[in-house]
């Protein structure tokens, strides 16, 4: 299997600007196909899309152009890790590190699965390795080193092999001189790797506690879910931490508080809105902003590499 | 539970509660069965050993959360010869999850921080059933940095089922408080020792467990989720707990094979809660010994071994091209 390869097709996928297709009109479809759509799952399957949050029916491929979120209501829809790569990265310029570094089953895991076959089915059912892809690329022309991770991969969780590839990519950025941007997204610490997978807390922290001390700058970009383990380490470290629209950001998953408290949360509670009243992170920012965001922070960090002591 | 007995120690109360009648019979009757009580006797070493050394993941699971297990607060009392206690974390409040102050071990100065569960429902109340918000936490924190500023040794004892579920806690940034401590204690320049003396739950535990010596207790245990949250997770069913503990490997036996932690401190038999003035001396004894060590190191070489020891930690492999 070679991930690199597999990248490379949904990347031109992406960014292909000709429409080969018909454009059509939402509002016509709507009336003539939505309800029959919406009741058949399958049918909508690959073609059309419903919109989880407003129920509108949407053609894939629109979607698509739309960077996954919806026309009508805005929900951003998750994006995979070749997605988000895509998303920021100036084109041709990604570079991948470790693509080939997979799990082992250090504690002979079973639970209603063995642990080896659900990574299996997650290798095939995403063509990825592992829940992160990392490496370095550009975006609007600054060199960077880049990881993003993906929800469809066993829920983002984060592993041995997560935790060694972050590492590793921010010593590469250290030994480079590179800022870091990592894209979360996660459900938090892989179970099945136990106090393994704990432990990647520490390390990718400690990976950016020494990028801290040569005076680098890393770039959080919080997306929907980031939670658990993940929000517990490096999420959460950024020099400047961006929260994508709508993305639910929490420690403890909402489910869990409400068993704990036995009450109801508010609506709006661990939104990326709610992290920015909360003044836990930077700023809240759209999809179809974001590359553009980055490229203004990197610009305006421009030429501070390495501080004042650095001149 | 009941009254703090466990279900595998049944048999053995049980002995043990033979042997004291036949003691009293003998004396009240004035016969002679002192080979007869002999006997008993050495079959009752011979379970305890038995029992305590074959203890499945879940009943230390349940050892590790024995309410008359030597707490945070016990070992203070058990270890230093003095300690002074320094609250709050100058940004919300005090946290009382968490104890934190300034201790002399043996003449020397460190700064202790431990995590402090109660023993009934009032004291857990006070406690927070140890589980602290940020600010127990950012307490933490800031009492480390004071302890690097006047190059202090850190001890941290770990004992909590996880940091705290609830509104406030997110409200106030429980990941970034945890994402904090772990970073921040990676580039501490003083020796960090922490010790898991009870539970180590999840990233709420790891948030003071960074160190240059990692130790459990005998029968301690430390997990990425508590054996009920991996068991509601993953079997859909709480009452799986057992299990999970099981395929987590949460022992200390389990973690010094998978080289998490250095180091295990042994217990008296039948558990820490059976001997508090010997587990005390066994703990203070190694902290000693360890603190000693670490504080002959130069303090670079010190964070290259902190830091090349958590980098080490994980099991992956390459997958060769095809």
């Amino acid at each position: 299997m070679c991930a690199l390869g597999g990248n490379k097709m949904q990347w031109k996928d992406l960014f292909k600007v000709k429409p080969k297709y018909i454009t059509v009109n939402p509002d016509l479809m709507k009336k003539q196909e939505a309800k029959q759509i919406a009741d058949k799952k399958d049918v909508a399957e690959g073609l059309w899309f419903k919109c989880e949050d407003c129920g509108e029916i949407i053609y894939n491929r629109e979607l698509d152009r739309n960077l996954k979120v919806c026309f009508k209501c805005g929900h951003h829809f998750r994006l995979s890790s070749l997605e988000r790569l895509a998303l920021l990265l100036d084109q041709e310029s990604f570079w991948e590190y470790d693509a080939n570094l997979q799990s082992e089953d250090p504690l002979e895991f079973t639970d209603l699965k063995k642990y080896p076959d659900r990574l299996t089915a997650a290798q095939q059912s995403t063509g990825l390795l592992e829940a992160v892809v990392t490496g370095e690329g550009k975006v609007l022309g600054h060199d960077v080193v880049i990881g993003a991770m993906d929800f469809n991969f066993m829920a983002g969780s984060m592993g041995s092999v997560v935790g060694e590839k972050l590492a590793r990519a921010i010593e590469q950025a250290i030994e480079k001189k590179l800022p870091v941007i990592i894209c979360s997204c996660s459900g938090g610490a892989r179970m099945q790797e136990g106090m393994l997978s704990l432990m990647q807390m520490a390390k990718t922290s400690a990976a950016l506690g020494r990028l801290h001390q040569a005076g680098l700058l890393y770039i959080s970009v919080l997306t929907d879910p980031t939670t658990g383990g993940v929000t517990a380490s490096f999420a959460s470290l950024g020099d400047i931490i961006i929260a994508e629209s709508g993305a639910l950001v929490g420690f403890t998953g909402r489910r869990v508080i409400e068993q704990t408290i036995r009450q109801k949360l508010p609506q709006n509670f661990q939104t990326a809105e709610f992290l920015l009243e909360h003044g836990m992170v930077d700023m809240v920012v759209e999809r179809k902003d974001l590359k553009a965001t980055i490229g203004k922070i990197l610009d305006l960090h421009n030429g501070a590499e390495g501080g004042l002591a650095g001149a | 539970m009941l009254n703090g007995i466990l279900e595998f120690e049944k048999p053995l109360l049980e002995l043990e509660r033979k042997i004291q009648e036949l003691r009293a019979f003998s004396k009240e009757k004035g016969i002679d069965l002192i080979d007869e009580i002999k006997t008993l006797e050495n079959k009752a070493i011979i379970m305890k050993k038995e029992i305590y050394s074959n203890l499945s993941s879940w009943e230390k699971v349940q050892l590790a959360r024995h309410p008359q297990r030597p707490s945070t607060l016990d070992y203070i009392k058990l270890i230093f010869d003095d300690f002074l206690e320094l609250h709050g974390d100058r940004l919300y409040g005090d946290d009382k999850s968490i104890i934190g102050g300034l201790a002399n071990l043996d003449g020397l100065n460190v700064t202790f921080l431990g995590y402090q569960k109660g023993r009934d429902t009032k004291e857990n109340i006070v406690r927070n059933f140890g589980m602290p918000h940020p600010e127990g936490y950012r307490k933490a924190l800031r009492l480390m940095k004071q302890a690097e500023k006047f190059s202090r040794p850190i001890i941290c004892l770990i004992d909590t089922p996880g940091a705290y579920p609830g509104i406030a806690a997110e409200e106030r940034g429980q990941g970034e408080a945890i994402a904090r401590n772990l970073l921040e204690m990676s580039l501490l320049k003083v020796p960090i020792i922490a010790v898991i003396i009870g539970e180590g739950g999840s990233g709420g535990a790891l948030a003071l467990g960074i160190g240059d010596k990692i130790a459990m207790l005998e029968h301690a245990v430390y997990s990425v989720s508590s054996p009920e949250a991996c068991a509601a997770i993953l079997w859909k069913d709480a009452s799986k707990a057992q299990q999970a503990a099981n395929v987590l490997r949460m022992t200390a036996q389990n973690l010094k094979e998978l080289e998490v932690i250095d180091d295990i401190i042994s217990e008296p038999l039948g558990g820490a809660h059976r001997d508090y003035a010997q587990i005390g001396s066994m703990l203070k004894a190694f902290l000693r010994e360890n603190i000693n060590c670490l504080s002959e190191k130069n303090i670079d070489n010190l964070l290259e071994e902190r830091y090349n020891k958590l980098r080490r930690i994980g099991a992956f492999t390459q997958r060769l091209e095809e």
